[in-house]
């Protein structure tokens, strides 16, 4: 186990032994600032001494007052769109290099492993292109409704961005995930933390206008038209089938906001298709396009991709729904813990068919489970954050989470999945998370069965 | 999903009902002054879906030898000549067996034998492919084909699957008969609780929502040992870059420093045109020291760096792509990038790329 929590803030009393060797070493890694301050501020040329005396009467980030104590701060608008602090450059969108064939058809993937609450920051949403992203010019963006034959639509229509955001609009949050989310690890594990386990999901607060508002605008006929073919304006122009009961139930929506601005042009600007609880691949990015009809139409990513192979050698077609799955994100893998006692376990959970109504937590490796505390107001088909008190006595332990959607659907164990769908599926993996913790304090990815 | 369809057939009945009482204007061109009537040439220019009843399928022909030229010139720089792919691209053709032809089930794809899955052992509908290759492809130029263009390459990648002999011309009209030969046609079910909307016997898809499995939430002493399946193998641990740098250097953990303290002395200096190459898809193709599809860019400065025109003619090259030079496969153009970008390019890879 590092010592480093014996190190910020903590008093050590001997000079020779203001930092151990363990400790400068641990410094370096991951506080070159709290080195290189506490030094600087000391005065350069005197710089051990002084830092050891002060080290003696106490923290010299305390007797020795900061910069941003001691001078005048930046005036207002320095930065027009305000930027995260310098100190927050590690958790970036990253690719896997397991994944990545080029840039253009791959992955991003979002880091769970530090992000708090359940709104996942526009900047840090997790991408996923099939031909590259465009910024597409809003005032020249257009929106058709059609039919596959006249019989099913009224009038085929056009609307301006300008149109769009005149209608009466909905907001709500809700969670996407790429189906292909811990496609990874169908058969074993393959990649060291929950950023490239599970960072194929994101969270915002979408704005727009339900599709059924369109719909009818247009004369829709729900008797015949049972489909609805959305399409994008990039060069993919993605298109996917969607079930004309979620557009009648008003929660698919044309959605042009995301978290209070604009969407971003990786997620979609200036309009994308939001389909709540459904995979990524549903949510078309960039939309140009929606057309009724009275069949399914087998595009690629739902006939060539985005099926899911069984061990009878059959592909399930269709399989859109997001089923219920949970994930610690602190302390989780690639992290090690600063030292023995308290710690806030914290994770989210998440359902494509509602609700999330429980989540509980293992320290054993899923013997033993504690039922967490849900941060509410509980959402529809949205990220759940779920914390739970933990103190860690050194030993081993393995952590998992598993969540409970309010269908009464139990999160599955890997094992349970496996016994049905074999391990070549690429799609849907729900299956239980587990996170060894070692004595060192490491956490590592396992897999229980 | 099951649970809410019914109240939306409830919904659907009631809407019908208003409508077939001709009640003028339900929510029907509601809303004032918001969006107009698409114009016939306006719906043509977009709606070029094609479904698998071959709704939507342009008229027109294409024979396997017009394909073969065709896939040459545009495909082959990226999916191979045969369709086989490299280590970056998607295979297209392969993995399939007359047997399968007559079965139209790749038996491959449960034996475990198939080294790969490419497209013609999975897709059960032809429609598919050529809806794909139409709107999409090539992935550089996408919407640059013709119709018969279409058919062309299709009739050749048919021809690669041996679904179809080496004097075929397929058309709209006989790619019906072509469809009841595909290897995979039989290959895909819909029985399954993950379609969000009608069951099938509602005239849907799927099962209405029924999950495939059940685990239950108990609580205390679950089961008496715990059975680790799979652990990070090291090279995964290693494999990601340096762990440490990517979790906060404070709160109530640090991410494990995964190369070492030496690996993160030198804070990878940043390297704009490294960066440009690899975002514009260049190091796809191109290895500093090897090929991959295109040469290697070592073998780039040792061609040209005694021709003092090297630059303009490179860079000329790259934003037109073109073939010849190194062998038969093509560089597709690059013309979504801006001209100063590739002559920063061309400057990096001369200099070594580094
Ligand atoms: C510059 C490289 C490039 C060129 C040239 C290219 N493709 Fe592709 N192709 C791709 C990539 C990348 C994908 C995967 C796209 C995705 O992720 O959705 C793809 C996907 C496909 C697919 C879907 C395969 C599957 O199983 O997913 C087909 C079919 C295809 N290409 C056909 C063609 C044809 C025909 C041509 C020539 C007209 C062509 N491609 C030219 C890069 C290329
Ligand atoms: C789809 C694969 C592919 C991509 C993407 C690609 N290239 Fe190439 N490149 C090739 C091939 C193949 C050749 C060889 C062409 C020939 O034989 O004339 C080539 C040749 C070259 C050459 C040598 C040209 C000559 O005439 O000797 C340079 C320089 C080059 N590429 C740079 C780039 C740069 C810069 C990018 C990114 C903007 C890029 N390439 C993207 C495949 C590719």
């Amino acid at each position: 186990m590092s010592d480093l929590a014996k190190q910020p803030g903590h008093l050590k009393k001997a000079p020779e032994n203001f930092l151990s060797d363990g400790q400068i070493e641990a410094v370096a890694a991951g506080r070159r600032d709290f080195l290189r301050k506490s030094f600087l501020a000391a005065g350069a040329a005197m710089a051990a001494p002084l830092a050891a005396r002060a080290a003696e009467q106490g923290d010299p980030n305390i007797l020795n007052l900061p910069e941003w104590s001691t001078t005048l701060g930046k005036p207002v608008a320095t930065n027009p769109y305000g930027m995260p602090s310098k100190f927050e450059s590690q958790l970036l969108r990253r690719e896997s290099p397991g994944l990545a064939r080029v840039g253009g058809a791959s992955v991003s993937f979002c880091p769970l492993q530090g992000l708090f609450g359940i709104i996942t920051p526009s900047g840090l949403h997790f991408e996923r292109h099939h031909q590259g992203w465009q910024d597409v010019d809003p005032t020249k963006h257009r929106l058709m409704v059609n039919g596959s034959d006249e019989s099913l639509l009224k009038k085929p229509k056009v609307y301006t961005m300008d149109e769009l955001m005149r209608l009466p609009p909905v907001s709500r949050i809700h969670f996407i995930e790429c189906g292909a989310n811990t496609g990874l690890e169908w058969g074993n594990v393959a990649v060291p933390t929950v950023q490239y386990t599970h960072g194929m999901l994101s969270c915002s607060e979408f704005t727009g206008v339900p599709l059924k508002t369109l719909l009818e605008d247009c004369g829709v006929d729900y008797k015949k038209a049972r489909y609805v073919l959305a399409e994008g304006a990039d060069g993919s122009s993605m298109t996917r089938t969607i079930p004309m009961e979620m557009v009648e139930s008003g929660e698919v929506i044309v959605a042009y906001g995301q978290n209070g601005e604009m969407l971003r042009p990786e997620n979609g600007y200036p309009l994308r298709l939001v389909v709540p609880g459904v995979q990524g691949v549903s949510w078309v990015k960039w939309l140009r396009r929606i057309e009724v009809g009275d069949k399914p139409y087998a595009t690629k990513d739902e006939a060539v991709h985005y099926i899911d192979l069984l061990p009878n050698g059959l592909h399930r077609q269709y399989s859109s729904i997001q089923e219920c799955k949970s994930v610690i994100t602190t302390p989780s893998g690639g992290q090690t813990l600063l030292n023995k006692g308290f710690f806030n376990v914290s994770g989210v959970a998440w359902s494509g068919r509602g609700k999330i109504k429980q989540v509980d937590v293992s320290f054993d490796g899923g013997i033993n489970w504690k039922t967490a505390r849900i941060e509410g107001p509980v959402q529809n088909k949205a990220l759940t954050r779920f914390n739970v008190d933990w103190v860690w006595d050194g030993k081993p332990a393995i952590l998992q989470s598993r969540a409970i959607d309010e269908t009464g659907y139990v999160q599955p164990t890997y094992g349970q999945l496996r016994k049905v769908r074999g391990t070549k599926s690429i799609y849907h993996n729900n299956a239980i998370q587990s996170w060894k913790v070692v004595e060192s304090g490491e956490v590592t990815n396992v897999q229980v069965l | 999903m099951f649970r809410f369809s019914k109240s939306v057939i409830a919904r659907s009945v009631a809407a019908f009902a208003l409508i077939s009482a001709s009640t003028a204007g339900f929510a029907f061109d509601h809303f004032k002054g918001v969006g107009r009537q698409a114009t016939p040439s306006e719906v043509k220019a977009w709606d070029i879906d094609v479904r698998p009843d071959f709704k939507g399928l342009p008229k027109g022909s294409g024979n396997v030898e017009r394909g073969n030229e065709l896939f040459e010139e545009k495909c082959a720089s990226c999916h191979g000549s045969f369709g086989e792919s490299n280590e970056v691209f998607t295979p297209l053709a392969g993995g399939t067996t007359k047997d399968d032809i007559k079965t139209g089930r790749v038996k491959g794809l449960s034996s475990g034998e198939l080294p790969q899955r490419t497209t013609f052992t999975k897709v059960a509908t032809i429609s598919t492919v050529w809806d794909y290759i139409y709107r999409a492809m090539p992935w550089t130029a996408p919407k640059s084909l013709k119709p018969d263009d279409v058919y062309a390459i299709l009739a050749y990648l048919l021809n690669l699957q041996e679904i179809v002999p080496g004097d075929f011309t397929l058309s709209d009209k006989n790619i019906g008969e072509v469809q009841k030969l595909l290897p995979n046609r039989n290959g895909m079910t819909t029985d399954h609780g993950m379609w969000p909307g009608a069951p099938a016997k509602k005239g849907g898809i799927g099962n209405g929502g029924i999950p495939d499995v059940k685990n239950t939430a108990c609580m205390k002493n679950c089961k008496t040992e715990v059975q680790i399946g799979s652990t990070l193998p090291d090279y995964a641990r290693t494999a990601h870059g340096e762990l440490a740098d990517q979790n906060r250097n404070f709160g109530p953990v640090r991410g494990t420093r995964t190369l070492g303290a030496e690996a993160a002395k030198p804070a990878a200096a940043a390297n704009p045109a490294l960066e440009l190459a690899t975002k514009n898809g260049c190091m796809a193709c191109h290895g500093v020291n090897n090929k991959i599809v295109g040469p290697g860019y070592n073998e780039v400065v040792a061609r040209y760096k005694d021709q003092p025109d090297a630059e303009g003619k490179l860079t000329a090259k790259v934003k037109a792509g073109g073939q010849g030079v190194w062998g038969s496969i093509p560089m597709p153009p690059n013309g979504h990038l801006k001209d100063e970008e590739i002559k920063t390019l061309v400057q990096w890879i001369m200099a070594g790329a580094k």
